[in-house]
């Protein structure tokens, strides 16, 4: 791996930002929108519903790492659409950039777009709603590193699978991460999910960091054992997400259709 | 003797039953213009897709600079380059970022030094005066010179050109040719070059490698094959191999690459 082919052609995506408007309130939008959405809800049933939790904490604490999640599985499917609407793949796979490179470039990115989308969500919701992430304090840092990890490999599953079927899979890219949310118990406990529900939710490594975020939001310690399970499943997925974009890509240089997307 | 940077043995692809490619076999030497040319469909674009490992041969051997991709795929991406009529950059990007990420990206350090390449390389393809347009209001002939630019970024010893002429006009065609010409005659640069326009490939290459239907046809020096076939053009040969053994005009309109 190669420090700077990866650096050099992160540029790319810096001098896109920098160009192109809409892409960059792409990138707060969303995020934006959800928090004063929410934010608004929690405060109406704060009001009906008196004492007990704080409800408006839940609610944007939630989506605040619902959005991490969201985003850094999309920062790597929709820069790598990017190139592919650009015609630019030929470019990059004819050029000494392996697919290791440039997938680790698509993650940098990722980190980036969910770095500045979260700092606006985090100091919005602390202008408007007085709610400050950071009462989290250290827990937030594995809490949000397992739903990044999560949201790479999702990402990466859909980048394989775009490759492989093209264009016709696009809408996976905008679409997926919200497969993931009934189960990932991100504003209700897993306990109200059917039973069957409840297994499956298990294996999503999201539905114990939500769990641990809300053990910590009523004032107990993060449960160690939640963020653990958490991290044993991902480290799982993403060594498979890795083995099926691998997979793919060699079947795709196979059948010659590397070269055909984006046409 | 002159150095061999290019050996392809019994090269062949199939995609499913369908052979696209059918245990091709050729060589290319240093300095030399090396024309890919047959008619639609007949393997041109797949061939060069080989050479450079973006579809990944049945069967066969591609040996770069003595070289292969399992072994040294960074070191022969490093020293060659590719363009094509099918290939475009970033839209958003404007033309000197475009060019300048892919400076970066071929490991060309210091800015200074990756201004002065690409200052001098748009200047040679005259469109200094689009640095600053943004790729996506370029004309195809325009986007087409970008790309040329961008592929000789790296000073590569084996270009890669797949039908690069083929949204110039006649006079920027010309210009073109005589240009990588002159490249080729002042870098040693090798040029692998696929096109249907006779007439251009009798004008630019030192050697001719016809395929059809996947097979190599006929191979040799545009005199060469001119006598050989006992014609007057290389259009005229063109139209006596793929008549005679008939080409696969209907299947190229629908897989065109
Ligand atoms: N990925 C693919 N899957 C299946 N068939 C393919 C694929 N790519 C190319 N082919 C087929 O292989 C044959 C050779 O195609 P190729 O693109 O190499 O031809 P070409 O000589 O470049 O033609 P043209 O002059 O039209 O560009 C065609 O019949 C095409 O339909
Ligand atoms: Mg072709």
């Amino acid at each position: 791996m190669n420090i700077q082919r990866i650096l050099g052609f992160s540029t790319r995506y810096l001098y896109l930002y920098k160009r192109s408007l809409p892409r960059l309130m792409e990138i707060f939008y969303w995020p934006v929108i959800d928090l004063l959405l929410w934010g608004f809800v929690g405060i109406y049933l704060k009001k009906h519903q008196g004492t007990g939790p704080d409800i408006i904490a839940f609610f944007l604490g939630a989506l605040i790492l619902w959005d991490i999640l969201f985003r850094s599985q999309q920062g790597i499917s929709i820069s790598f659409l990017e190139d592919i609407w650009s015609r630019n793949l030929l470019n990059i796979f004819t050029s000494p950039i392996s697919q290791t490179e440039y997938i680790v470039t698509l993650l940098l990115m990722s980190v980036i777009k969910l770095i500045l989308a979260s700092t606006v969500m985090v100091l919005l919701a602390w202008l408007f709603y007085t709610f400050n992430i950071f009462t989290f304090g250290l827990a937030l840092i594995p809490l949000a590193a397992n739903l990044i990890i999560m949201g790479w490999s999702i990402g990466i599953i859909t980048t394989a699978i775009i490759l492989r079927y093209g264009q016709q899979a696009e809408v996976l890219a905008w679409g997926i991460a919200f497969l993931f949310q009934p189960v990932s118990a991100v504003f209700y406990p897993v306990d109200v999910l059917p039973g069957f529900l409840k297994t499956v939710a298990w294996f999503v490594p999201a539905s114990h960091v939500f769990e641990g975020m809300r053990t910590v939001l009523d004032g107990n310690p993060l449960p160690l054992d939640q963020v653990f399970i958490a991290a044993l499943l991902n480290c799982a997925y993403i060594m498979v997400a890795i083995l099926f974009f691998n997979w793919n890509f060699k079947a795709v240089k196979r059948k010659g259709l590397l070269v055909k997307n984006g046409e | 003797m002159k150095k061999r940077v290019l050996e392809v043995e019994n090269l062949t692809k199939k995609f499913g039953k369908f052979t696209a490619v059918d245990s091709v076999s050729f060589e290319m030497y240093e300095g030399e213009i090396l024309g890919l040319m047959g008619p639609n469909g007949a393997g041109k674009t797949t061939t060069l897709h080989m050479l450079l490992d973006l579809t990944t041969a049945t069967s066969g051997t591609v040996k770069l600079f003595e070289l292969g991709y399992k072994d040294a795929r960074v070191e022969i991406l490093s020293r060659v380059n590719f363009s094509s009529s099918y290939i475009s950059l970033p839209s958003t990007l404007t033309v000197i970022e475009n060019l300048t990420v892919m400076a970066r990206v071929y490991g060309i350090g210091g800015a200074k030094r990756r201004k002065e390449i690409i200052d001098e390389l748009m200047r040679l393809f005259e469109i200094t005066e689009l640095a600053k347009h943004s790729t996506r209001g370029l004309s195809s002939g325009q986007l087409t010179r970008v790309c040329l630019v961008k592929a000789l970024l790296n000073r590569p010893e084996i270009l890669f050109l797949d039908e690069p002429t083929a949204s110039l006009d006649p006079d920027i065609a010309d210009k073109t040719r005589r240009l990588l010409k002159s490249i080729r005659d002042e870098r040693k640069i090798s040029i692998l070059y696929s096109s249907h326009n006779m007439a251009e490939m009798e004008e630019i290459c030192d050697r001719l490698i016809f395929i059809n239907r996947g097979k190599i046809v006929a191979t040799g020096t545009a005199e060469e094959l001119l006598k050989e076939y006992n014609e007057k053009s290389l259009e005229e040969v063109f139209l006596k191999i793929t008549r005679s053994s008939g080409s696969d005009n209907k299947k190229a309109e629908t897989g065109r690459a």
